[in-house]
């Protein structure tokens, strides 16, 4: 069936029970793996939604990324270690351990070819690793905790996002800062309540590489009684300037994932005061085009391979699989 | 009223000579002690730090951490210089001096509520008009002739509260608006001094004789305590006005909170006796693990700046150090990584005078969803701060014609913590 987002429809949950906080779909489409609130990593069978859970780090895992053939996972802990897995084993032991950062491990990315792996967390470094657990570079810059990173798909450059908005471009083989997007909306400063809040929750690039686009949450008036609303910023990548910025009025919450489909649209996983949702943008347009209200709020999303199916990470500690097409008969 | 704690150096008489071998010591570890540091410690004046940390810090991310656990959350607990006493690894600075401070772990202030929070943390008592802390330690640790307000609080929020209840209006907090100097402490431009403490001089007089006429002495010594209380801080106006030193700065940080405690120590090292220091943002019903890496990452070391420096100059034997908030925060982590509030196992940490350090006193279960052992309350807790500075909080207080216990006659002191 070809890909409708307007019939976009909830077609598995898959109980784990506990909350659960990121989801990643492995590049051959074959399993999801998932992190949870008591320390557990599960890997999801990705058509029977089969389950093996294991106790992996000594925290939680904030997000996942895989070697470009799917057969290792790769962990990033709260733990400052990021933990290369076997992806296909029965039992799942650690092939590499990397203490990587100081403090939590909050992103992680492979380049298309596996020769490199990008860290960034709470220490505001971004670091670039080799597949055997050799530091190759250390960027330099962030002035705020580092919230995402995303290597460019041409691999020559590497995308790092923090706290305070800002994107920087550095260049991967010389550590060089090329440019810094600035994305002020995703962050603020509450005087009253003194904290910052917002940041860059997601980078991604379209499929043609024109446009960078990034989410996190905007019109903060109570951050800490989540009183905001998910907002997501497009920049022309050729120019870096600003090209659209994408709220969604009335949804109460944090824009958490974004990715792009294979008909250009944005696809976002929102959750927060107002539950959870699946938001879906076409670049040239400021508002969503259309929103799926989904049954608890979301904390993470990872699109199938097959681009039709889509995963989201749930607080009441269900995985669920919903599908970008006309329900089957 | 006087309780005698046996451990306290300014229960004795400080002679010079023994001020000066101590304020020598203190020199090795800390610099030279600066002659309004000398003074404090020779003194013999006893003072509060209260350092509030405003909305509610989570004790599973602070004092009682149970990482592993049900509601655990992502951060690990780390050893800390006292063997056996874990505490939350956003606090490494706070682990390296444990051997300062005692925690207790067993408060259950049966409320979720900011306001009976606050106020029973505050009065030591559920309900009823009782003095604050500050406003207590004000009356009966104040110096014959105190050189500022007795009792300030310094933050940007916050209600305005009857903080002295019953007692003297000369005892009720004072609210400084973050590190500014309070609005009109210049004599107007035309007026000179001299002109100025003759025109006071009349004004006291007048308010005298109306005082003796119209039978309103409690009205016109309200009046009077206003007048002293700008006095006090008009002589003292460059404590406002100094910048802080770059070192200081750098030590304690930029960010507003750095900034009030810089001053908190200044206003102690020149005769005040409570000073309180809100840091804000710890209500964090979401993103409660965002923000309080961001909160306690900016409490935690100018926390210990400050400490070390009443420690390096002598003054935290006399001082006592209270780190608190009006309830702690749930077990449960809510849908967007929050937790609400809780008061059913709740955490404080003490230190400085007449607080015996190193001790963990009671305990929470596995889950951190109840008290387990040794269940106190803010009852208790207010004896305890009160013992510690030789107070003796059973008596009554030394107002003409009433019988009021200064602590909750139902409640005792945390005898564990007491040096």
């Amino acid at each position: 069936m070809a890909l409708d987002v307007m019939k976009t429809h909830v077609l598995h949950e898959w109980k784990h029970g506990k909350p659960l906080i990121a989801c990643r779909f492995e590049p051959q489409g074959r399993f999801l793996f998932s992190s949870s609130e008591d320390y557990t990593l599960q890997r999801w069978n990705a058509e029977t939604g089969e389950k093996i859970a294991w106790e992996a780090h000594d925290s939680w895992v904030r997000d996942f990324a895989f070697m470009p053939d799917g057969e290792t996972v790769i962990s990033a802990g709260c733990d400052d270690r990021i933990i290369f897995w076997p992806t296909t084993a029965e039992k799942l032991e650690p092939k590499l351990e990397i203490v990587a950062h100081k403090g939590w491990v909050r992103s992680v990315d492979v380049n298309s070819d596996g020769s490199l792996i990008a860290t960034g967390g709470n220490d505001r470094a971004v670091k670039l690793w080799s597949p055997d657990g050799k530091l190759v570079r250390e960027f330099v810059g962030h002035e705020r905790d580092v919230y995402s990173v995303r290597f460019h798909p041409g691999g020559q450059f590497l995308l790092s996002g923090d706290l305070d908005g800002k994107v920087h471009q550095w260049e991967v083989n010389s550590g060089k800062l090329v440019r810094t997007f600035e994305a002020k909306d995703l962050h603020s400063y509450n005087g009253g309540q003194q904290v910052h809040y917002g940041g860059i929750r997601d980078i991604r690039l379209s499929p043609d590489k024109k446009l960078l686009a990034m989410t996190g949450l905007h019109k903060a008036t109570n951050p800490l009684g989540a009183v905001n609303e998910p907002l997501n910023y497009l920049f022309d990548w050729e120019s870096g300037s600003e090209s659209k910025k994408q709220p969604a009025e009335g949804v109460g919450g944090i824009g958490w994932r974004i990715e792009f489909l294979s008909d250009g649209s944005e696809i976002v996983a929102s959750g927060g005061n107002g539950g959870g949702f699946l938001l879906f943008f076409k670049p040239a347009e400021e508002k969503p085009y259309h929103k799926l209200k989904l049954p608890n709020t979301a904390r993470d999303m990872s699109v199938h391979p097959d681009g039709l199916r889509v995963a989201t990470a749930h607080h009441d500690g269900q995985i669920r699989i919903s599908k970008m097409t006309e329900k089957a008969a | 009223m006087p309780r005698n704690t046996g451990c306290n150096v300014f229960d004795h008489a400080v002679s010079r000579r023994g001020f000066l071998g101590a304020a020598s010591a203190a020199a090795t570890v800390g610099g030279l002690l600066t002659p309004v540091q000398a003074e404090a410690v020779q003194s013999g004046h006893k003072r509060v730090l209260q350092l509030y940390l405003q909305g509610g810090v989570s004790q599973f991310e602070s004092w009682d951490p149970k990482p592993g656990t049900k509601y655990g959350g992502p951060f690990r607990a780390i050893s800390t210089s006292v063997p056996g006493i874990q505490i939350c690894e956003l606090l490494p600075h706070t682990a390296q001096r444990m051997h300062r401070f005692s925690i207790v772990r067993s408060i259950n202030l049966k409320t979720n509520d900011h306001g009976q929070g606050r106020l029973f943390m505050e009065k030591g008592r559920r309900a009823g008009e009782f003095p604050y802390i500050g406003a207590v330690a004000a009356k009966y640790l104040s110096p014959q002739r105190p050189t500022l307000p007795g009792y300030l609080h310094i933050t940007t929020r916050g209600l305005n509260d009857n903080t002295n209840a019953f007692l003297e209006a000369p005892y009720a907090q004072m609210k400084l608006e973050g590190v500014q100097a309070p609005a009109n402490l210049a004599h107007p431009d035309k007026v000179a001094d001299d002109a100025a403490r003759r025109r006071e001089e009349i004004r006291s007089r007048l308010s005298e004789r109306f005082a003796g006429r119209s039978g309103q002495k409690s009205f016109v010594e309200s009046f009077e305590s206003s007048f002293e209380m700008a006095d006090r801080l008009m002589s003292q106006k460059s404590l406002f006005e100094s910048e802080p030193s770059a070192k200081d700065v750098e030590r304690y940080g930029s960010h507003p909170f750095g900034l009030r405690c810089i001053l908190a120590r200044k206003l102690l090292e020149n005769g005040a006796t409570c000073v309180k220091v809100t840091h804000h943002g710890y209500d964090t019903h979401a993103e409660n693990f965002n923000f309080h890496l961001e909160q306690l990452g900016e409490y935690d070391k100018t926390a210990c700046m400050l400490l070390d420096d009443l420690h390096d100059s002598g003054m935290l034997d006399s001082t006592l150090v209270m780190i608190y908030s009006e309830f702690g925060r749930t077990p449960k982590i809510n849908q967007r990584y929050g937790r609400d509030h809780w008061g059913s196992s709740v955490s404080v940490a003490a230190g400085g005078c007449g607080i015996k350090p190193g001790v963990v006193v009671g305990a929470t279960n596995p889950d951190g969803t109840a008290v387990a052992d040794r269940e106190v309350d803010a009852g208790h807790l207010f004896h305890t701060w009160f013992q510690a500075l030789g107070i003796d909080s059973t008596a009554d207080h030394a107002i003409p014609g009433k019988t009021i216990p200064i602590g909750d006659p139902t409640k005792a002191p945390i005898e564990e913590i007491l040096a």
